[in-house]
């Protein structure tokens, strides 16, 4: 067993990961990678890692589950065996149907599904490997898989963490930290700034959730440009490879 | 009224084109009298028209489309065919048959099977009803060779070109006999197998291509390139 230290933040306002108090992890993307998906990405955010496939619109089955009017969106949230220290069972937990229910609830309004009435659009987020927030990279992922398989978005959806961490308000809380802090994920559209998904799991008083809440916006606008990076890289390469000849 | 991308710049989702009196068009929607992209593409004016040209995106059928598809499956009076939409389209027996179709007398499979693929053209299709497809026209019906390839359907008017100038060019220097459909195939019949695939990698390089400018110029050139060559 490594020595564990003994505080999450040092005095200089050091993490333990070496980030300051305000600073994301370093995420990496990478879009397209699922051959049979319409749409995938793949994302690493410190040690997270996180593929998310898109699959649609296509016909629905069962076909009872067709909606006359709109699309019918569908998310899976998993975690690999591997994805943790001990090995976690394969089978969908309550923590997980619980994400899965939260990621599809904060896709939905991006999504302009009464274009496509009778179809569904099928999410799977399939987590590699997990060192908290992994709700947000997750996020981050699956809305940058629905622009890959090219079903129109109002926005991208953009998801950052901000919680309390020994007293110290933090952004982008990683596996230690969630596990002693306060964690609070939030998923905005940023061009709107509206917030479509919000929850906490621990304490803040008035103020301090207000400051948490600007935090994580703010953390949400740095990852929403890392986001447009992204999806834009593809296309910048093939141009500047054309126009070098 | 300002535009804050140019022509043919690129744009991803909820990006922000223009605000003021213009018209939303493709992958583009309007709220406030503002107009943002729902896609990652292209943006092009067309005088208070506002588009974007999509880099990734799937087929939405449309009365009157040219369509190939392929039978998945025969029933009693009708054929299956996924014509790479959401959903499959429907031919029916008494549209191929000159006459009403009869159990008795029809059997489906021996005219058109499984893994066949027709050439066809959608006659309905709206937000209630799956494409129906007809091959009553000259030039439908079955397809008994040359090959087909698949590119994103948003880059079919591309391959086309303005006013056809691009698929004449490849009709012209390929010799190929070249049908290009809305839902992103394209059919290619020539007389030897390597005119074919000059044409297909010319359309594939359209395809991966579609957002840069002097195409036509760069396909023309390629080919002449490679019929020397050959």
């Amino acid at each position: 067993m490594t020595k564990k230290p003994l505080t999450l933040i040092n005095k200089k306002n050091i993490r333990v990961d070496g980030r300051k108090l305000d600073e994301l992890r370093p995420i990496k993307i990478e879009l397209n990678i699922i051959g049979n998906a319409n749409g995938s990405a793949y994302i690493e955010q410190g040690k997270n890692k996180i593929l998310a496939a898109v699959y649609g619109p296509k016909e629905v089955h069962p076909r009872h589950l067709a909606l006359p009017d709109r699309a019918l969106l569908r998310c899976q949230y998993h975690m690999s065996p591997f994805s943790v220290k001990e090995r976690k069972r394969p089978a969908p937990s309550r923590r997980e149907t619980e994400i899965s229910k939260v990621i599809r609830e904060c896709l939905s309004p991006s999504i302009f599904g009464e274009y496509y009435p009778r179809t569904s659009i099928d999410i799977y987020i399939e987590v590699l490997e997990a060192d908290g927030g992994t709700r947000c990279s997750g996020i981050i992922a699956a809305s940058l898989a629905l622009a890959d398989a090219g079903i129109p978005l109002r926005d991208l959806v953009a998801a950052c963490a901000a919680g309390k961490v020994e007293e110290h308000l933090v952004l982008d809380l990683n596996g230690p930290e969630d596990n002693k802090g306060t964690d609070m994920p939030i998923a905005l559209m940023p061009t709107f700034n509206a917030v479509t998904l919000l929850q906490m799991n621990g304490i803040l008083t008035t103020d301090e959730f207000e400051q948490a809440l600007n935090l994580a916006v703010k953390g949400c606008e740095q990852v929403y440009t890392l986001q447009k990076e992204a999806l834009k890289a593809r296309y910048i390469n093939v141009k500047e490879e054309v126009e070098e000849e | 009224m300002p535009i804050f991308y140019e022509q043919r710049e690129l744009v991803t989702p909820g990006d922000l084109i223009a605000d003021g009196d213009y018209m939303a068009g493709d992958s583009t929607y309007k709220e406030d009298d503002k107009i943002y992209a729902t896609r990652v593409g292209l943006v092009n004016y067309e005088g208070r028209r506002l588009n974007v040209v999509a880099l990734k995106a799937f087929y939405v059928p449309n009365v009157g489309d040219l369509v190939i598809g392929e039978v998945v499956n025969v029933n009693l009076g009708s054929w299956n065919l996924d014509i790479k939409a959401p959903h499959l389209a429907t031919l029916r027996a008494s549209d191929v048959l000159d006459r009403s179709f009869s159990p008795q007398r029809d059997d489906l499979p021996s005219i058109f099977d499984v893994e066949d693929l027709m050439l066809s053209k959608i006659v309905a299709c709206d937000r209630t009803r799956d494409p129906l497809l007809t091959i009553r026209e000259p030039g439908l019906g079955k397809i008994s060779g040359g090959q087909v390839v698949e590119i994103t359907p948003t880059k079919i008017p591309r391959v086309i070109g303005s006013k056809g100038s691009m698929v004449n060019m490849l009709k012209k220097e390929t010799g190929c006999q070249i049908t290009v459909c809305q839902n992103g195939l394209v059919l290619i019949i020539g007389k030897t197998i390597e005119k074919e695939r000059l044409a297909i990698m010319a359309i594939r390089k359209i395809d991966q291509e579609a957002h840069t400018k002097g195409l036509t110029e760069r396909v023309t050139e390629m080919i002449q390139k490679e019929n020397q060559g050959v």
